[in-house]
């Protein structure tokens, strides 16, 4: 189980604690974490890997300048410099602090768009397509390829509180599900931080992303764009299982939710943003 | 009154009573009105934030009882308020006010009674702000004010008052605009050349060009809202025809270089206050001025970095990567100028200077985080997370307020005469630098965790760093409460401060003139004889 990932960990992170082995993988925030949840997708991994460059860059940038600052404290106080030099310009460091800079953002800039390009292109190997239109205040998922759908409240009772739902989405493992993400009344974002990504739901506008989770597990997410006065109570708990168990889980909702919710929004489908 | 009473330079025409400041046209009153304004914004804002960390220290329904829409309707004023009601109104109608004129060695600001109505149109506009929480359920929006949720998903008068609110600040700061820009083109004295301007007075000259072109939008964007919320047109309405996602671009094509409009005002403060400290000409003068105006352009064409999720083409986000992540250039550019400017200096650790390191040091925590998010593929993890709310505390919380007290403890002994008290001073630094960093920190914890922002209340695991960062906040209230009586202190106890209580660093020209500075100064034209800017 990784959980190198700690953003902070270079300046002494407790270490994270997690679920037991034999219980069931389960991705939630865990007390006093300080890094990212276990990366369980494709996009996740490559994710956690790019801040795993940026974190020492950004770290190091941080103490050259408090290394700088402390130095000349020390040296140049007034005590131990009273007669202050008239230096107002140098134009070689003057150079180097603009090119030396540029030089860091070209290295950060390369893996950055990388990361962006992949994260944007769907594979080919769709193996699902779920369809997920938020509204004040729950998610509505429909199972476009096997005609059912169905609504996830907050499971007020269950445990982890404020994260569980009363339906929760279930997808295969190791299959790429494409999701289309939209809204009906405002905008609400969905995430799930374990697959290291997060689009807004608008209403008229329709957002194609992927996620292909790796492992088998329960993956829980918050909604992300302030969207009223429950904005806190509408969560995103996410299933992940073995393609015969998501099989047999089909054919039960399909049942289940025969008479589900027909929810789509007449106007859900007007803009396709790439 | 008439408008000659500031020409007369032989009589002190000091109004008095209530009339010296309801129909004020001295630039000095108008300020001073400014910074108590501000104040009173700052307090306000700064109990929405302690009454939002209460109801966050814990999880649970807390304080509030579970009622998330109150915690919204904080959170969306808290916002607002620091924006527009402390950090604009004290940086450029109050500072700006003060010193600009004095700066470059004129009598007055070029319009005195569009400065008068700059003032008064912002107390309706506080009024209406201050007001709508306690209208139907308040506007609950944040500060952005987002489509949808603040035309549908908000009924009632609240969210109006909140666009009435906005179109009066904005008023009042594109007609202050229009006045520092004309002021410092214009009333220059002779021998003040624009490379010798002191570095604060470009800060504002850049800055009020920011408002001015980017205000208008808001104020466009905000009226669209305002029709489509009561006369049935559906620029933002989807089921007619419109786009949520267009509210979003007008309104941060505002909001980007607004940012830039609260923090470069606290630079300009610094790059006066660090040559004074170190008694030492400020490095790389021109560099300075050229990296602000490459900040306030760029600033312009950055805004989308806070859209990356919404859904835009692919290689609009790439250009939005590729231009924000250019700002950290002629921003480390200002960074090591101003420690450039302290190799060789002789550095007296006096509280303006204290604010001015803490200001350099946080500001540059904050700025690596801005590059973090700078780059839409971790954004996508990021956005809307407790990481975006600690980055922009450590620029906003951390630098334009740590700008702000860097000038106030600068400039108080100018402005009321009495110096401030240097353990005193020293004391208010130390319990606001340890508090913000408590309170602030932790939270890059919870966003990487996955803690939403703007949430009232969230899952048990995340209840440690909650906690410290709560009673981090309580110790900046009690830095805040300090701040309080330092002011009252230096007020009413504070030594006569001399006209230059710096000595030879401080070179601009406010400190020629007596402490407090005279109802009017500079009867006759003064003549600039070094280099102010020490270029």
């Amino acid at each position: 189980m990784r959980i190198g990932r700690s953003v902070f960990s270079i300046i002494g992170a407790p270490a994270l604690v997690m679920t037991a082995a034999g219980t069931a993988f389960a991705a939630q925030p865990l007390p006093w974490q300080t890094g990212f949840q276990p990366a369980v997708t494709p996009i996740a991994e490559r994710v956690a890997a790019f801040n795993d460059l940026l974190v020492p860059l950004i770290v190091a940038v941080t103490i050259f300048v408090m290394i700088l600052l402390g130095y000349v404290m020390v040296k140049f106080r007034r005590s131990a410099n009273p007669n202050p030099s008239k230096t107002t310009h140098n134009a070689l460091l003057e150079v180097v602090w603009t090119v030396i800079p540029i030089i860091i953002l070209i290295v950060i800039a390369i893996p950055s768009f990388r990361l962006l390009y992949f994260i944007d292109k769907v594979p080919d190997d769709v193996g699902l397509t779920v369809k997920v239109v938020g509204h004040q205040w729950y998610w509505t998922y429909e199972y476009q390829d096997h005609k059912f759908s169905f609504d996830a409240n907050l499971d007020e009772k269950a445990k982890p509180r404020l994260l569980e739902t009363d339906n929760r989405v279930v997808l295969p493992v190791n299959t790429t599900v494409r999701l289309l993400l939209t809204a009906d009344d405002v905008i609400h974002a969905w995430t799930v931080p374990a697959f290291g990504m997060k689009f807004d739901t608008v209403p008229g506008r329709l957002v194609e992303t992927w996620v292909n989770v790796k492992k088998e597990g329960v993956y829980y997410g918050q909604c992300s764009e302030l969207c009223g006065a429950r904005h806190s109570k509408m969560p995103i708990a996410v299933e992940v299982v073995s393609k015969e168990k998501f099989t047999a889980w089909v054919a039960d909702a399909k049942k289940k939710f025969a008479t589900g919710p027909d929810t789509t929004p007449a106007i859900a489908t007007a803009a396709v943003s790439e | 009154m008439n408008a000659q009473s500031h020409a007369h330079g032989a009589h002190d025409h000091t109004p008095s009573g209530w009339r010296r400041y309801v129909y004020s046209t001295n630039h000095k009153d108008i300020g001073t009105m400014y910074i108590v304004f501000g104040l009173i914004g700052g307090l306000a804002g700064g109990i929405l934030s302690m009454l939002m960390r209460i109801e966050l220290a814990e999880p649970g329904p807390g304080i509030l009882g579970g009622d998330d829409q109150i915690f919204n309707v904080f959170v969306s004023a808290h916002g607002l308020i620091m924006v527009f009601f402390l950090v604009m109104p004290t940086f450029i109608g109050g500072f700006g006010n003060w010193m600009i004129p004095m700066m470059i060695g004129a009598p007055d600001m070029a319009f005195p009674r569009m400065n008068n109505i700059s003032f008064w149109l912002l107390i309706p506009s506080a009024i209406l702000l201050y007001a709508s929480p306690f209208v139907g359920d308040g506007p609950g929006t944040g500060w952005t004010v987002y489509a949808p949720l603040s035309t549908s998903g908000h009924p009632g008068p609240a969210v109006d008052m909140v666009i009435f609110a906005l179109h009066l600040a904005g008023a009042s700061s594109i007609l202050g605009a229009i006045n520092f820009i004309t002021t410092i083109f214009n009333m220059r004295a002779p021998g003040m050349t624009l490379h010798k301007m002191p570095l604060f007075v470009w800060a504002l000259l850049i800055t009020a060009f920011l408002l001015l072109l980017s205000l208008p939008v808001l104020a466009g964007a905000i009226t669209m809202l305002l029709t489509d919320r009561n006369f049935g047109t559906a620029f933002f309405d989807a089921a007619k025809g419109g786009d949520p996602v267009l509210y979003q671009h007008l309104f941060w094509f505002f909001g980007h270089p607004e940012v830039y409009i609260l923090i470069l005002p606290a630079f300009g403060v610094i790059s006066m206050v660090i040559p004074t400290f170190c008694h030492k000409p400020i490095f790389g003068y021109l560099g300075m001025v050229y990296a602000m105006i490459a900040i306030g352009v760029i600033g312009f064409v950055v805004w989308a970095h806070h859209m990356y999720t919404a859904g835009m083409p692919i290689n609009a986000r790439a250009y939005f990567v590729a231009a924000t992540m250019v700002i950290a250039v002629p921003t480390g550019i200002k960074i090591f100028s101003w420690i450039a400017t302290m190799w060789g200096g002789s550095i007296e650790f006096k509280v303006p200077m204290l604010w001015s390191i803490g200001l350099i040091f946080l500001f540059t925590v904050g700025g690596v985080t801005g590059v973090v998010l700078a780059n839409a593929g971790i954004d996508y993890a990021l956005h809307d997370t407790y990481y975006v709310v600690a980055h922009f505390h450590y620029v906003l919380s951390m630098g334009a307020l740590f700008g702000i007290f860097a000038g106030f403890y600068y400039w108080i002994g100018k402005m009321c005469g009495r110096q401030y008290n240097e353990a005193f001073g020293q004391i208010h630094f130390w319990l606001t630098f340890i508090g913000v960093n408590i309170t602030f920190f932790p939270q890059h914890f919870l966003g990487v965790a996955g803690m939403p922002r703007r949430i009232a209340d969230y899952p048990d695991a995340l209840a440690g760093w909650n906690l410290v960062s709560s009673l981090g906040s309580y110790l900046s209230g009690v830095a805040a409460l300090w701040f309080l009586f330092v002011l009252w202190h230096t007020m009413t106890r504070g030594e006569k401060c001399a006209d230059n209580p710096w000595g030879e660093g401080a070179n601009s020209l406010e400190w020629t003139v007596p402490s407090p500075a005279p109802f009017h100064t500079f009867e006759h034209v003064p003549t600039i004889r070094s280099s102010a800017g020490g270029h």
